[in-house]
This record gives structure tokens, C-alpha cells and sequence, in this order.
């Protein structure tokens, strides 16, 4: 009996703790979406589910450059991280993880300060836009901060590695048989690729496709330090409804509008693959 | 082959540019409240980096939520890994959509429900809300690497351990424990690292409490003082040389 009992005790702590912290908030917050009021005068649970209608007509538009900028630097990711990956999982030999490590590199400066270091980079009259100002290279109205260009490049540098970590370990685990096979086989190079490295290597970048395009879809740190007003995402929407505003009831139906349309793309996703791939993948 | 070789060093290289530029800005020579421009050498700001009290107090505080929330996260996802590694019971597959569920959500979601409870409930904001969020988003992630460690362990050598008289309790800390510790030790430096980074959901659940990164991003409107750059110098040196050490250590197993 003990021995039956041993893993549900195992997870029980944990898993209160994911109750009382992660399930009971949601279900708060969406409470708060049906209500009226504000933190001054209090709030009513009228159910009002106009909250949510009203939102989208609101800010649809700022949901869609939200998802349209995740998607744009989900892309990026994928493109500059593969090669990369590749040839450190193929070819970096016994230094793979010395270069592994420089590609992790970011991880160890906190977000918000290599976001803000980007900021020094590429301003105005920074060390490279300044520079190049100084020898004529560029018009002195150039300018890249507050641009669409610098919020995606600043969501492509800050979530590239959660791309490049699946691919290398998806790609790092290929039998090397299967390439000797394919050239057995008369394969090109291209085909090899195509037909084998690429199929294999599709649970990581499914794995690396959801780590990156949920956080940047969800960013409101870029968008606010390298963006302008063009630029704003909806995180930064409901970033400034909580603590400007406070307007919980709005912000928390935006927030929950947000989460579904994110999470259903995920669990279709995950569905697609199965959830043990794709955890497996983004534990690395 | 070379080009590969080539490109992988010149996006190394576009990763590595802004870390570049805060270490050095950490050594400019600036008086004004704006480090932009590059005015000389100075170690000034390595002398002087506790003289913003406000700046320190941050820094204390994300030390001391980092530790807190490691030391809970560690037990409690280790638990969790171990169960869904080791044992067969009813609801895995569930427990494995809401670790999934958990790594998977977006922060800015769970920061938010966080608050709508902590308001709710009038419970207030501070170090303890922070510690309690900490724990909640990088549980998942220890479970899963203490999992991944715990499922091609042989169940043999319990079970030897067992027939040699060995209780439950002398088996789990005497065989175990040791066999997964690679894997508990790198769900704790996971935890500390996504801790002490962490932004979004601390910037719900922090109320008037202020942390490192907290400090900084307050700090971009009217500008980022030089100890800034010193202190994200440090953080990025110590946790570089615990990865080095790491890399070397598991080498040196293997060999």
C-alpha cells in the first residue's frame, strides 16, 4: 500500500504548490475578467462578457502585430540558429559544448539588461550608428530605435538560444549511420538534408518554434525599450492597464485572450508531436 | 563545411556584441546620468559599486529570492522528477500536461493571474510573493531535468539495495539520490538562474519590493548608471565560470 501511495505523496507538494499558484490565479483572473469596477471603488462580478468583445474591438489590431512580430522573430530564430546548430552538433567534434556555451552566452546577462545594452548599440549617436554618422556613411536622420526592425531583431536576439538548444539536441542525437546510409544510397548532399537531417530534426524545431513564439508574442520588454509608439504589443497594452489604468477587469480579458489564443496553438501543436517529445526537447 | 564554420562565429559574435558593450561601458569614464558615449578608462565604478544603496538593496534582494526560491524549487521538482521517473501511477499523463502547461504558458499571463490573486485576497506584494511565483514557474523545469536523469536509472540497484536490508528511506538517500544528483544539481542552477533573471512575473508580484532586474528596467528612462553594467559584469562572470566549471567536470567524467 505504501508503495502504491509513494508517488502521488512525491507529487503532492509540488503540485499544490502549481494549485495554488499557477491553477487558482487563472481561475481568479478569470473571474476578474467578467467584472466592472477598478481598485479605487472596488469591482462587482456582473459577468460581463462584453469585457472580452470590447477588448478585441479595442486592441485586435495590436493582438495582431503581436503574433505578427512573434512569428517574424520565431522565423529569424529558426533561420540564423539551424545552421549554427548543425554544424555544432555535425562538426564542432569534442569542443560541442564550448560552443554550445557561447551560443547560451545571452542567457547569463538578465534580460532586461541585454535588451537595455542593445538600446546603447544602436542609438542614435551610439558607438555604431554614431560611427558610421561621423564618416558620412549614413544621413543624420538615420535612425533604427523605435522601428518595427529593432523590436524584432531585439525578440530574435533574446529568444534565440530557446530555439538553437532543441535543434542542436534533436540533431545531436541523429545516428550518424543514417547520413553514411543516404550517401550509400547516392543521395546529394541537398537530398540528405531534405530527406534525412531535416525530418529528424522537426520534433526540435517544433520544440524551439512554441519556446520562442510564446514569450515573444507575449513581450512587452522590447516593444518598451528599443520600439516606439508604433511598435506597441499587446503585453504592453496590459502592462500599462494593470498599473496605469487599473483596470484588472479589461486587462485580465485581454490577458486571458491572449493565453487561449497562444495555449491552443501550443496544445494542437503538442498534439501533433506528443507532449513527451516536445517536454523532453524543452527541458535543454 | 568552412562556411558553416564562418557563420557560426559571426552569429556568436552578433550574440556576444551587447554583452560586449555592457562590460566595457562598465569602464567608461562618464559623468553624465547618460552612458553612451565611451570617454576614457576608469575603474571608478568597480571602487564605487555599492555607493547606490537603492541599486545594492536591489541586487540583496534578488540574491535572497534567487537562494529561497532554489532551495524550494529543488525539493519540490526533484520529488515530482523522481516520481514521474521512477514510478507507474495513475494521472502521470496528467501531471506531465501541467508541468508542459507550466513551461509552455506565457509569463506575462502568469504574472498577471498572480496579482489578480494577490489583490483579491489581499495578500500583500513583497519578497515572500515573489519567492511563492519563483517556485510556481521553475518547478516544471526541475522536474523535467531531474526526470529526464531519474528514467534510464537501472531500478536494479534499488531493488538489490532493498534485499540487502536497506529501508525505503536508506535506499532513497543512499541510492537514489546519489544517482540523479547531476541531474538535481542542474535543475537547482536552472532554478537560481531563471530566479535571479527574471523579469515579467516578478514585476506583477513585487509590489513596492524592488530587484536587480526590477532596478534596471526603472533605470532605462532616465538612464543606466555605470554600476549597472559592473554588476551585470559580475553576474555574467560567475555564472560563465560556473558553466565552465560544469562543461570541464563533465568532461572529465567522461574520459
Amino acid at each position: 500500500m505504501r508503495g502504491r501511495l509513494a508517488p502521488y505523496l512525491m507529487v503532492l507538494p509540488g503540485g499544490l504548490w502549481l494549485l495554488a499558484f499557477f491553477a487558482v490565479p487563472l481561475v481568479l483572473m478569470a473571474s476578474f475578467s467578467l467584472m466592472t469596477g477598478n481598485v479605487v471603488d472596488g469591482f462587482d462580478q456582473v459577468l460581463r462578457w462584453r469585457n472580452y468583445t470590447e477588448g478585441l474591438e479595442l486592441y485586435g489590431d495590436k493582438f495582431v502585430r503581436s503574433l505578427w512580430y512573434g512569428l517574424l522573430a520565431t522565423v529569424a530564430c529558426l533561420l540564423l540558429a539551424y545552421p549554427a546548430a548543425a554544424w555544432i552538433a555535425f562538426r564542432a567534434g569534442r569542443r560541442k559544448s564550448v560552443y554550445l556555451l557561447l551560443l547560451l552566452l545571452p542567457f547569463f546577462v538578465s534580460f532586461v539588461l541585454r535588451t537595455v545594452s542593445w538600446k546603447f548599440v544602436l542609438a542614435d549617436n551610439g558607438i555604431v550608428l554614431g560611427t558610421l554618422k561621423g564618416w558620412g556613411v549614413l544621413p543624420d536622420g538615420f535612425h533604427v530605435l523605435g522601428t518595427t526592425f529593432a523590436v524584432v531583431a531585439g525578440l530574435t536576439y533574446n529568444f534565440l538560444p530557446f530555439m538553437a538548444l532543441p535543434i542542436y539536441v534533436a540533431l545531436e542525437r541523429l545516428d550518424p549511420r543514417m547520413l553514411e546510409a543516404a550517401r550509400d544510397l547516392y543521395a546529394s548532399r541537398a537530398q540528405t538534408f531534405l530527406r534525412v537531417v531535416l525530418p529528424l530534426s522537426l520534433p526540435g524545431v517544433f520544440a524551439g518554434a512554441i519556446m520562442t513564439f510564446v514569450p515573444a508574442s507575449a513581450d512587452y520588454v522590447n516593444a518598451e525599450v528599443l520600439g516606439g509608439t508604433e511598435n506597441v504589443m499587446i503585453g504592453n497594452i496590459i502592462w500599462t492597464e494593470y498599473f496605469v489604468n487599473n483596470d484588472y477587469p479589461t486587462a485580465s480579458a485581454l490577458s486571458f485572450t491572449l493565453m487561449a489564443i497562444l495555449l491552443a496553438g501550443v496544445f494542437l501543436y503538442a498534439r501533433a508531436l506528443g507532449t513527451e517529445d516536445v517536454l523532453e526537447a524543452a527541458r535543454r | 563545411m568552412r562556411a558553416l564554420r564562418v557563420y557560426t562565429w559571426v552569429l556568436i559574435a552578433w550574440l556576444a556584441l551587447p554583452i560586449a558593450v555592457m562590460i566595457a561601458f562598465g569602464f567608461n569614464d562618464t559623468a553624465s546620468r547618460q552612458n553612451f558615449v565611451w570617454e576614457g578608462f576608469t575603474l571608478r565604478w568597480y571602487a564605487h559599486l555599492f555607493d547606490k544603496p537603492d541599486l545594492t538593496r536591489a541586487l540583496v534582494n534578488s540574491l535572497v529570492i534567487a537562494v529561497l526560491s532554489t532551495l524550494i524549487t529543488t525539493v519540490l521538482g526533484t520529488l515530482i522528477g523522481l516520481a514521474l521517473g521512477r514510478h507507474r501511477f495513475r494521472g502521470k499523463g496528467a501531471a506531465n500536461i501541467v508541468l508542459f502547461a507550466a513551461i509552455a504558458s506565457p509569463e506575462l499571463v502568469m504574472g498577471a493571474s498572480l496579482l489578480s490573486m494577490f489583490v483579491t485576497l489581499n495578500i500583500p506584494r513583497g519578497i515572500g510573493t515573489i519567492v511563492a511565483a519563483h517556485v510556481m514557474f521553475s518547478v516544471a523545469f526541475v522536474a523535467v531535468t531531474v526526470r529526464a536523469r531519474a528514467v534510464g536509472l537501472d531500478p536494479a540497484l534499488e531493488e538489490a539495495a532493498a534485499d540487502l536490508g536497506a529501508s525505503r528511506w536508506e535506499v532513497f538517500r543512499l541510492v537514489t539520490l546519489p544517482m540523479v544528483r547531476p541531474g538535481v544539481l542542474a535543475g537547482a542552477l536552472l532554478a537560481f538562474a531563471l530566479s535571479i533573471d527574471d523579469f515579467v512575473i516578478t514585476n506583477f508580484t513585487s509590489g513596492t519590493t524592488v530587484t536587480f532586474p526590477l532596478w534596471v528596467w526603472s533605470s532605462t528612462r532616465t538612464g543606466t548608471p555605470p554600476q549597472v553594467n559592473v554588476m551585470g559584469t559580475l553576474i555574467f562572470a560567475i555564472g560563465v565560470l560556473i558553466a565552465i566549471v560544469n562543461v570541464v567536470g563533465a568532461r572529465r567524467r567522461k574520459t
